[in-house]
């Protein structure tokens, strides 16, 4: 036990004393949550539409107003031609377009009008989002102004944003950001420790002393797996303060089952650093070998029920789809452990299989 | 004979620490000549600012009739290095090695060729050209790697512990190079803390606390020290060392 | 009981095409300070990680106090004390931490081993705040000593501990090696450097995977002896091909500001040689007996091992 607590002092000076990966410990958390939540944002603002009035009467003209009031949109032009709506796509000035057509009144008053969105759907994204903020600001002016307006007004997107009516991206990638930023560090960090010793020629004098390899290993992981709990506050508290993120879950739940992720990780780490022999190697092998199917098949960027089957197959294999899919029910769903128990399962196996693998494949010798 | 390294009070600074505190010395043409110390005496910062990697603080310095401020690109392109640690690609060919060390120093493809074969036959390498370097003996190795570094006819060549690890036949053969690189005038300018390799050259410095406590062959040295070794001599000046 | 018992020892790496060991055998005392010298390359590395565990033999065997390297291996880790060839501390650790920790490692306390590490430790002491990596190349060697002692190893194997050390010392690390054999350790030390030879009770001389000679210093120049000539001239680079051209010269080589010629049986006459070398034209020329160094007996035993 006293050897254990040696090891682990010296693992958190290594760590202390390192000031640039301790700066890439705890700022890339930072970082990533500020890009994703500022630059990157997949949000629509302020989004500006061109509108090709043919109806020209009141009710037109109200619902152009009620565009403009709506925080989402701004109205660029207004016109009658709809020839010109190529050109201002191309343009690039705007991204939607919406086309009322003439007699707007009378025929939502009878069997219900034809409104048309045309979206400029390059970034199919945010073509996407943009259409269904219009289709809820009509439908909010259609409330308005008739009672029993469902009945005869018709309009094509017909969507039900469920948990997150407004859209909003931090729903999604706070819980996507968490997961890659602990699949990252806690993948890489503990492969490159591992390995730095195999470089420094440490592990030779380790190997010579009695120390049991599981007590290296098992040491060599602890720090990180401070610091990645670290991250997880440090990330669930931007996301709380800077980013609106609710936190409709039991939180301590969400913290259990993230100590259960890093743990995956940092065995993960473990495994690659018993198989490599440089730190060049070690990142570059939990950086591209890891890091993008992590990306790719956590479900974050890609949804992977769109994603041919034999893909959707190798997603089951890949940690982060499962940590993403338990942080997204505890958050942004509220719902309780018995909604996560095969993911929890899941990852409770994918752990104990990297452990063994480590133990099997980590030599009392050289060679 | 000419000069071809003269420093007068030559002095590097780092902040208020003196790493090399005006040191004054000459070396000839065709000269071997040993640049001793104890770690950490100052002989690496001397010896970079010689070679053109870095500026002194004060003092002057000329190498190969070129001044160390403001012609350190004439300085560069006539020396040759050689370092027991780094001195050629491992994953190269010996014949892909001369073809780029050769390259980087403006050597044209005819001249390449005729000195690569010409080198190549002088080490009796034969099929072994073909081979990487880093499945060859050490001691080849470092053989070859002297004769790259000289392959662009330099004036001075800098040699940093040229003969390191290698067995007693082999550093005499190489040294048989030393000798026979420096009998056509190129200046062998030799840095090592080994005392055997020092014996082997016609002058010898050290350097203590940054200054040359001592300069001359290591048969005068050892006289003047009254010592059978230069071994002795050196034990005798670096005990007074004050730096650790 | 040997120290370390070595039999028929054989290492071989990249599948057979690399014999870093052919077929070692040797006996180590209890308490003896013996040398492996041999240059980079003779296979001193490879036996020392065999000797540690580190790596399997491909066959034959060894032992430490009688413990067997593949056997035991576990045993062995508890009584050897290993500095690997180069310096494997950790650098971002301060000297203290890094004598703290292996001592923990090893099960023990400073404290408790103190009086073995003592007068190597008190040398570094001032500095035991400073972080292993800004320490000149002489203290790194001096903790790694003290990191290595810190268990009271039985056997001590230091893997070329003077390597890029400066005369200064070096010298003073032989002197601390004498005294950890004073105290009953046994010490092995490898050395690529010959003239570390004298301050060893034994030393196995390697070549090439193989031992060409083992005993004391002395024995071993006794053993083999040369009609060996230092000469000189004035012109000694051309001295060294007319030396060579001598018919019943056995080798010539340089060695410092002086040739060492080794004449063979029949031809053993200086004043022939010198003749032949006056009528060479070479100038205040000089020739004179000297007995051989470690070094020429090496140079001799390379050339009967390639004949």
């Amino acid at each position: 036990m006293k050897i254990f607590f040696a090891f682990v002092v010296k693992e958190f000076r290594h760590v202390w004393r390192d000031k640039r990966s301790l700066m890439i410990l705890l700022g890339l958390p930072i970082i990533m949550m500020l890009i994703f939540g500022f630059a990157i944002s997949s949000e629509v603002k302020d989004s500006k539409i061109l509108v090709i009035d043919h109806a020209k009467d009141n009710q037109s003209r109200m619902l152009i107003d009620r565009f403009n009031q709506s925080e989402y949109f701004t109205v660029f032009a207004i016109s009658t031609d709809e020839k010109i709506i190529p050109d201002y796509f191309e343009k690039g000035s705007v991204r939607l377009a919406l086309i009322i057509p003439s007699g707007f009144r009378t025929d939502m008053e009878k069997e219900g009008s034809q409104l048309r969105l045309i979206a400029d759907a390059t970034d199919p994204n945010s073509a996407n989002i943009a259409t269904s903020y219009a289709s809820a600001v009509i439908r909010d002016f259609q409330i308005q102004f008739f009672e029993n307006a469902a009945a005869f007004m018709n309009i094509n997107i017909e969507t039900r944003m469920l948990y997150n009516p407004q859209l909003k991206s931090s729903f999604n990638f706070v819980p996507g950001v968490m997961t890659l930023i602990m699949m990252l560090l806690g993948t890489m960090m503990t492969a490159v420790a591992i390995v730095k010793e195999k470089e420094m020629g440490t592990i030779e004098i380790l190997l010579v002393s009695p120390m049991k390899p599981i007590l290296v290993i098992i040491s060599k992981a602890v720090p990180y797996l401070v610091i990645c709990f670290v991250d997880v506050l440090l990330i669930l508290f931007m996301a709380y303060m800077v980013l609106d993120m609710p936190m409709r879950g039991s939180l301590p739940l969400l913290l259990l089952e993230s100590l259960l992720f890093i743990i995956t990780t940092l065995s993960f780490g473990l495994l690659i650093s018993t198989l490599v022999s440089s730190q060049q190697m070690a990142m570059f092998i939990s950086l591209v070998g890891f890091l993008m199917p992590a990306l790719v098949f956590s479900g974050f960027m890609f949804p992977i029920e769109n994603m041919p089957l034999p893909l959707q197959v190798i997603s089951n294999v890949v940690p982060t789809k499962w940590y993403f899919l338990i942080l997204k029910t505890i958050m942004v769903k509220g719902l309780g452990f018995e909604y996560i128990i095969k993911p929890t399962i899941i990852l409770a196996v994918m752990t104990i299989i990297f452990i063994l693998l480590t133990l099997r494949n980590f030599k009392v010798r050289l060679m | 004979m000419s000069k071809v390294i003269i420093t007068e009070k030559l002095t590097k600074k780092f902040d208020d620490f003196t790493a090399v505190d005006a040191i004054s010395f000459e070396v000839e043409q065709g000269e071997i000549f040993g640049f001793l110390g104890a770690n950490g005496a100052g002989k690496t910062t001397a010896m970079r600012i010689l070679s053109g990697l870095s500026y002194p603080t004060s003092g002057k310095a000329e190498v190969a009739g070129f001044d160390v401020y403001n012609q350190v690109e004439d300085i560069k392109r006539n020396i040759g290095y050689m370092s027991q640690k780094f001195s050629l690609y491992e994953n190269l060919t010996v014949r892909e090695n001369i073809h780029f060390f050769g390259g980087i120093y403006g050597l044209g493809r005819k001249e390449l060729k005729q000195a690569s074969e010409e080198l190549i036959s002088r080490l009796h390498l034969g099929p072994e050209a073909n081979k990487l370097v880093k499945s060859l003996p050490l001691g080849w190795k470092q053989k070859i790697a002297f004769s790259v570094a000289i392959l662009h006819r330099p004036k001075i060549v800098f040699l940093d512990e040229p003969t390191g690890g290698v067995d007693p036949i082999t550093r005499r053969q190489f040294w048989e190079l030393i000798y026979e690189a420096t009998s056509q005038g190129i200046t062998a300018f030799v840095t090592t803390h080994y005392m055997d390799e020092a014996e082997y050259c016609d002058r010898v410095s050290i350097m203590v606390d940054g200054a040359i406590a001592a300069l001359d062959t290591p048969a005068a040295l050892k006289s003047q020290f009254n010592a059978s070794s230069m071994d002795a001599v050196f034990l005798q000046l670096a005990r007074a060392a004050k730096r650790s | 009981m040997s120290a370390i018992h070595i039999e028929n020892l054989v290492k071989s790496y990249e599948k057979g095409k690399v014999k870093a060991l052919k077929s070692i055998s040797l006996d180590i005392e209890e308490g003896e300070l013996f040398g492996l010298i041999g240059p980079d390359g003779s296979g001193k590395t490879t036996l020392f990680r065999i000797l540690t565990t580190l790596i399997l033999p491909d066959s034959g065997n060894a032992t430490l106090m009688g413990l067997d390297v593949v056997e035991d291996f576990w045993e062995i880790r508890k009584i050897v004390g290993y500095m690997p060839g180069r310096f494997s501390l950790y650098q971002d650790l301060s000297i203290e931490e890094n004598l703290n920790f292996f001592a923990t490692v090893f099960n023990t306390t400073v404290a408790e081993n103190y009086h073995l590490i003592e007068d190597i430790y008190v040398q570094i002491e001032p500095f035991k705040k400073r972080r292993a990596g800004k320490l000149s190349g002489g203290m790194k060697q001096k903790l790694a000593l003290c990191c290595a002692l810190i268990h009271e190893p039985k056997v001590l194997l230091l893997d070329e501990p003077t390597t890029g050390v400066d005369p200064v010392s070096r010298k003073e690390f032989w002197d601390m090696l004498g005294r950890l054999k004073e105290k009953g350790i046994t010490v092995v030390v490898s050395t690529p450097y010959m003239d570390e030879a004298s301050r060893c009770d034994r030393i196995a001389l390697m070549q090439d995977g193989q031992i060409m000679e083992m005993d004391s210093l002395k024995n071993i120049l006794q053993k083999h002896p040369q009609h060996l000539y230092a000469v000189r001239s004035k012109d000694m680079h051309r001295l060294l091909f007319d030396l060579r051209n001598f018919e019943g010269m056995k080798s010539a080589f340089a060695f410092g500001d002086e040739h060492h010629a080794v004449l063979g049986k029949g031809s053993d006459d200086p004043n022939q040689l010198f003749d032949f070398l006056q009528l060479k034209g070479h100038e205040q020329l000089a020739i004179r007996p000297i007995s051989p160094e470690i070094e020429d007996v090496f140079i001799q035993l390379m050339q009967a091992q390639e004949s």
